[in-house]
């Protein structure tokens, strides 16, 4: 008998909470910012492409419905991992992870006709020179897109990493000997 | 840059861990010597086959993680389980208890975790209460206090510990916490039921109990000792003891018939061990001075209250089980006060200095 | 009680092994061989690097301006003995990386003349300002090791109006003894720097705070202020890192330096014991800062003493003097054994930062084997600012880094106890060390996104400009062509009606 009404009553209890829960869910959700201008706004901007998506913006809306992984963007570094990862709330492990070593494109000068193919598709202006004339790069507003590279017909672009000097030396994570 | 550069500092303090480890065996051996003297031989059998099996599963586990195992093995870890296990066990327990007690103790305790320094639970407590739940009659059978040249000879004992054939009819009894607690069920009263009970005898470690908890005095020696060569700090046994006397001794003046005294409490059920070797596990408990007093305090009050109106005579293993659960969040709030800055993190006000 | 645990005034620490009795007991050395060439780096100090003004081939006289300081917080630089310049290069620097810096190379005559120095007939009647011009303009910076601009600390301790002058002789640093070696010796115009730095700063009292395991230091300085009522001398006990700053303020004073202030903020100027000497060395005799004192010790070397040192001398010619044994070094060290770096090489020049040079033998390292965590809290006992390295190093490992920021990384002070202490050994300072870089390296990487969404914008706007320009030209030339068309069109019925007309 005791058993019996024991089970009801729980039952029906669950039932009323479960109903509840769902109720609130429903009509007292709170609106927020759409979750993929978050995303886009965290994301470098250079358009590179290196994610394999067509631009920034179509990268933030994969991330966003979780199509792509959060480690996708190379330029972002591991600070945009930890970002996205807290704004996402998901768990992310980056001991594995490490950055990516910074590059530059570089004019090799004697092997340069003035195409001027470069500095069309450059999406900072990082390229200078005109049609006939040997282009340079400004290390500055280099992002490392490499697109500049791909189109070059003499093959006289290439990527290099930074120099580092004594003013941007920082010291390297310790090498992990023990679990 | 060709190789690492190498940071400072370029000297270091002697404190190794294998230092430290064994400073702490070194300082249980006196009251492990005193149970095997007090229990005869299968203490001794019983105390090596859980050792060794903390060992081995210390080294199972190792290979199975793919890590060199002699620089684990060597630096005592292991081997300090496997004798805090031993000592909390009955002494006259089958050999097989003491296996599974050490192989929960390393397995479960510890390595699932992550290896020396992840675990969350202290191993030795957390074998003591699986095998007292899972093994109730092995785990609550205390022998008679049978001297070493008086109870069974060396290849006897044997049997006894690797055998299950022994009689042990009139050689057991209740410890004084398990007589007290079957009394109560009873409705007698203290100090009745406390006829056979003896303050001093209890103190020096002449009674019924665990392999190596019935000595407090050596125990207390030995913890002493280890903190003044500074391997423990004193905040975790000070308040952990100073929280059991305090509720034992206010409640047993406002009712002496239904609660021990402090000194019984203090004497009986590993309360010395756990406050100097277990409580101050650094793996389990918390990292700043005032984290500990209250991780110590928490135990101290647990302890008292299962013992007083839990449904186990003993609870210290099940206090410390709890308090390690809480630790994680005592390290998150409590934290020591930076320089310059308020407790709140913020950095102070100017006008205040 | 809960008090004593809030507010201790010395709290953690570490009693390290102090090596000092080898060389405390020597008298500075100044008989160093005038080096060759002198390789003088132009930063050697904290801010904008000093710009040099001489040129290969010129002349210099001893005490001469190689380099002058650029922007408010920057120091100049001067010829440590008379030569020519030989080259101005890039070297590589007394650093751990040991990549290059700009080098002003001179070559010695031998002749060490002095250029013309401009000494003051009473420099206690110099006004404050004065003061404070001459200590600038002798490149003195700080010589505990941080190498701030003196000039810079006393010019802010006069605007705040600070009440205290602070002078730290505390020197906790295992092996190194030269402020030691100074106060024994030069106790009296140590004084007189100090009096000096009072009146550039208007400030009305000093107290120097000295560890008790220099008591004939102490003595000595002590005779030295007794003249002077406003300047007292004060033991405190001795524990690493006694000498950082703000510990020893707190311990003298029980006064604690907001965490994101200056020692001004509460009224308040510190300065080491050797920039006090520096400072009446520039303003008493004119000399610019140009030499300093160098303790060179560890077991790889023969004869262990403190040295004055011209800035610039290589540190292979030092340590050459003292009889260093190169293959005993496992390890050399600029500084002190806990907060020093290691240099891969030693033929770089003594710069002003450099208190002490190590041989350290391989016995004196011992680089044992990295163990995990047990979690033992040594390294909290120990932080003196009152840290959890513990937990920090742990997140740092598995790169969280905003996390250890939360636990309070960016009060770190790097000062080592915590790795000194560990039984693990692990590295827990180089884990701080590298999150700091790293946190750092990720502002800027922020900034360059920054910066380059707004190149990207940019060009997005002048294609878009060029495209609307385009489009108009287009519109233009077609409206153009349609005008002239129909132009045409009239221009042809017209003719073609005049025809029919006529």
């Amino acid at each position: 008998m005791y058993i019996l009404s024991a089970i009801l009553i729980l039952t029906a209890l669950g039932l009323i909470l479960g109903l509840s829960l769902g109720i609130a869910g429903k009509y007292l959700k709170v609106e927020s910012d759409p979750l993929v201008d978050k995303v886009e706004a965290l994301m470098p901007g250079s358009q590179c492409g290196q994610c394999g998506f067509p631009g920034c913006r179509p990268a933030a809306e994969a991330v966003a419905s979780g199509t792509a992984p959060v480690t996708l963007c190379p330029p972002g570094g591991t600070s945009l991992v930890e970002q996205l990862a807290k704004l996402l709330g998901i768990e992310v492990d980056l001991s594995q992870t490490e950055d990516q070593e910074p590059m530059v494109a570089r004019v090799s000068e004697d092997t340069c006709t003035g195409c001027t193919r470069c500095f069309k598709v450059c999406p900072t202006d990082a390229i200078v020179g005109a049609p006939k004339q040997i282009h340079a790069v400004v290390a500055d507003a280099c992002i490392g897109c490499a697109k500049c590279v791909a189109v070059c017909p003499t093959e006289c672009l290439q990527m290099h990493p930074i120099e580092v000097t004594l003013r941007d030396w920082r010291w390297p994570k310790p090498l992990a000997k023990a679990a | 840059m060709i190789r690492q550069p190498i940071s400072g500092p370029h000297v270091a303090a002697v404190q190794s861990v294998d230092n430290i480890m064994r400073k702490v065996i070194f300082a249980l051996l006196p009251a492990t010597g005193c149970g095997v003297l007090i229990f005869g031989w299968p203490a001794l059998y019983l105390c090596a086959v859980t050792i060794a099996a903390a060992l081995l599963c210390e080294a199972l586990c190792l290979k199975m993680k793919g890590v060199a195992a002699k620089p684990y093995l060597m630096d005592g870890s292991a081997f300090l389980t496997g004798l805090l296990v031993a000592m909390t066990l009955p002494p006259w327990a089958p050999w097989w208890i003491g296996v599974v007690g050490s192989a929960i103790a390393i397995i479960l305790g510890k390595q699932v975790y992550g290896g020396l320094g992840q675990n969350l639970f202290n191993p030795a407590m957390l074998a003591r209460v699986a095998l007292l739940i899972s093994f109730p009659i092995e785990m609550t059978t205390w022998v008679n206090v049978k001297p070493l040249l008086f109870g069974p000879g060396v290849l006897d004992s044997l049997a006894v510990t690797f055998s299950a054939s022994v009689n042990t009819d009139g050689l057991t009894g209740a410890t004084t916490l398990g007589a007290v607690k079957t009394g109560f069920s009873l409705n007698q009263t203290l100090p009745g039921l406390l006829y056979e009970y003896s303050g001093w005898l209890s103190f020096i470690g002449w009674e019924r109990g665990s392999l190596g908890e019935t000595s407090s005095l050596l125990i207390l020696l030995g913890g002493l000792w280890l903190w003044r060569q500074g391997v423990i700090q004193w905040q975790i046994p000070a308040s952990l003891l100073g929280t059991l006397i305090v509720f034992s001794t206010l409640f047993h003046w406002l009712d002496p018939q239904h609660y021990l005294s402090p000194w019984v409490h203090l004497n009986s059920g590993a309360v010395m061990l756990v406050a100097f070797f277990i409580a101050t596990d650094y793996v389990t408990s918390p990292n700043t001075p005032l984290g500990q007093l209250v991780f110590g305090a928490g135990c101290g009050l647990l302890i008292f209250v299962i013992r007083s109106w839990g449904g186990y005579p003993e609870g210290t293993g099940f206090a410390i089980l709890l308090m390690n659960a809480v630790t994680p969040l005592i390290d998150h709030y409590i934290r020591p006060r930076i320089y310059g800055r308020y407790r709140n993190g913020k950095p102070l006000d100017i006008s205040q200095s | 009680m809960l008090s004593l645990l809030e507010n201790p005034r010395l709290r953690g620490g570490i009693h390290a092994e102090e090596y000092k009795a080898e060389t405390s007991g020597l008298p500075i050395a100044t008989n160093l061989p005038l080096p060759k060439k002198l390789y003088i780096p132009v930063q050697q100090h904290v801010g904008k690097p000093a710009e040099p003004l001489v040129k290969v081939g010129d002349k210099v006289l001893k005490g001469q301006l190689l380099a002058y300081s650029q922007g408010t917080i920057s120091a100049p630089v001067h010829a440590p003995s008379s030569g020519t310049i030989i080259d101005v290069l890039d070297y590589p620097a007394p650093h751990p990386s040991a990549l290059p810096i700009r080098t002003i190379v001179i070559e010695t005559d031998g002749l060490e003349q002095w250029t013309s120095l401009d000494i003051p007939a009473d420099p206690f009647q110099l006004e404050a300002e004065e003061i404070c011009l001459r200590v600038g303009a002798a490149g003195v910076v700080g010589l505990g090791g941080a190498v701030f601009p003196s000039a810079v600390k006393l010019n802010l301790g006069r605007k705040n109006q600070i009440h205290t002058l602070l002078i730290n002789a505390g020197e906790c640093e295992p092996y190194l003894t030269c402020d030691d070696r100074l106060m024994q010796e030069r106790a009296t115009d140590i004084v007189s720097g100090i009096r000096l730095m009072l009146r550039g700063m208007n400030a009305p009292k000093a107290m120097i705070g000295i560890e008790d395991n220099k008591p004939e230091a102490f003595s000595a300085m002590q005779a030295a202020c007794e003249a002077f009522e406003n300047i007292d001398i004060i033991q405190v006990p001795t524990r690493y890192p006694m000498g950082w700053d703000r510990q020893m303020l707190r311990y003298l004073t029980g006064w604690e330096i907001p965490a994101d202030g200056r020692a001004t903020d509460i009224g308040v100027v510190i300065h080491n014991v050797a920039t006090a000497y520096a400072v009446y060395r520039a303003v008493c005799l004119g000399q610019p800062l140009i030499s300093r004192t160098v303790t060179v010790a560890g077991s790889a070397v023969a004869k262990p003493q403190n040295v004055e040192v011209l800035i610039g001398t290589l540190m292979s010619e030092v340590l050459n003097f003292c009889a260093a044994d190169k293959s005993r070094t496992a390890r050399l060290v600029m500084g002190g054994p806990m907060m020093g770096d290691a240099l891969p090489l030693s033929e770089v020049p003594v710069v002003k930062a450099c208190s002490g040079i190590l041989a350290l033998s391989a016995a004196d390292i011992e680089d044992p084997e990295v163990k995990p965590c047990i979690r033992c809290s040594s390294c909290v006992t120990a932080c003196p600012v009152g840290l959890l390295p513990l937990e920090m190093a742990s997140r740092i490992r598995v790169n969280q880094l905003d996390a250890a920021v939360d636990l309070g990384l960016k009060d770190c002070i790097n000062c080592g106890s915590c790795s000194y202490v560990c039984p693990s050994n692990i590295p827990l300072v180089h884990y701080f060390k590298f999150a700091s870089g790293e946190l750092f390296k990720r502002q800027q990487m922020e900034h360059k996104s920054e910066q380059t969404k707004r190149l990207i914008d940019d060009r997005n706007k002048r294609m878009e400009r060029i495209r609307l320009e385009a489009e108009a030209e287009a519109k233009r030339m077609a409206e153009a062509r349609a005008a002239r068309l129909a132009e045409q069109a009239k221009a042809k019925a017209q003719a073609a009606a005049e025809t029919e007309g006529s």
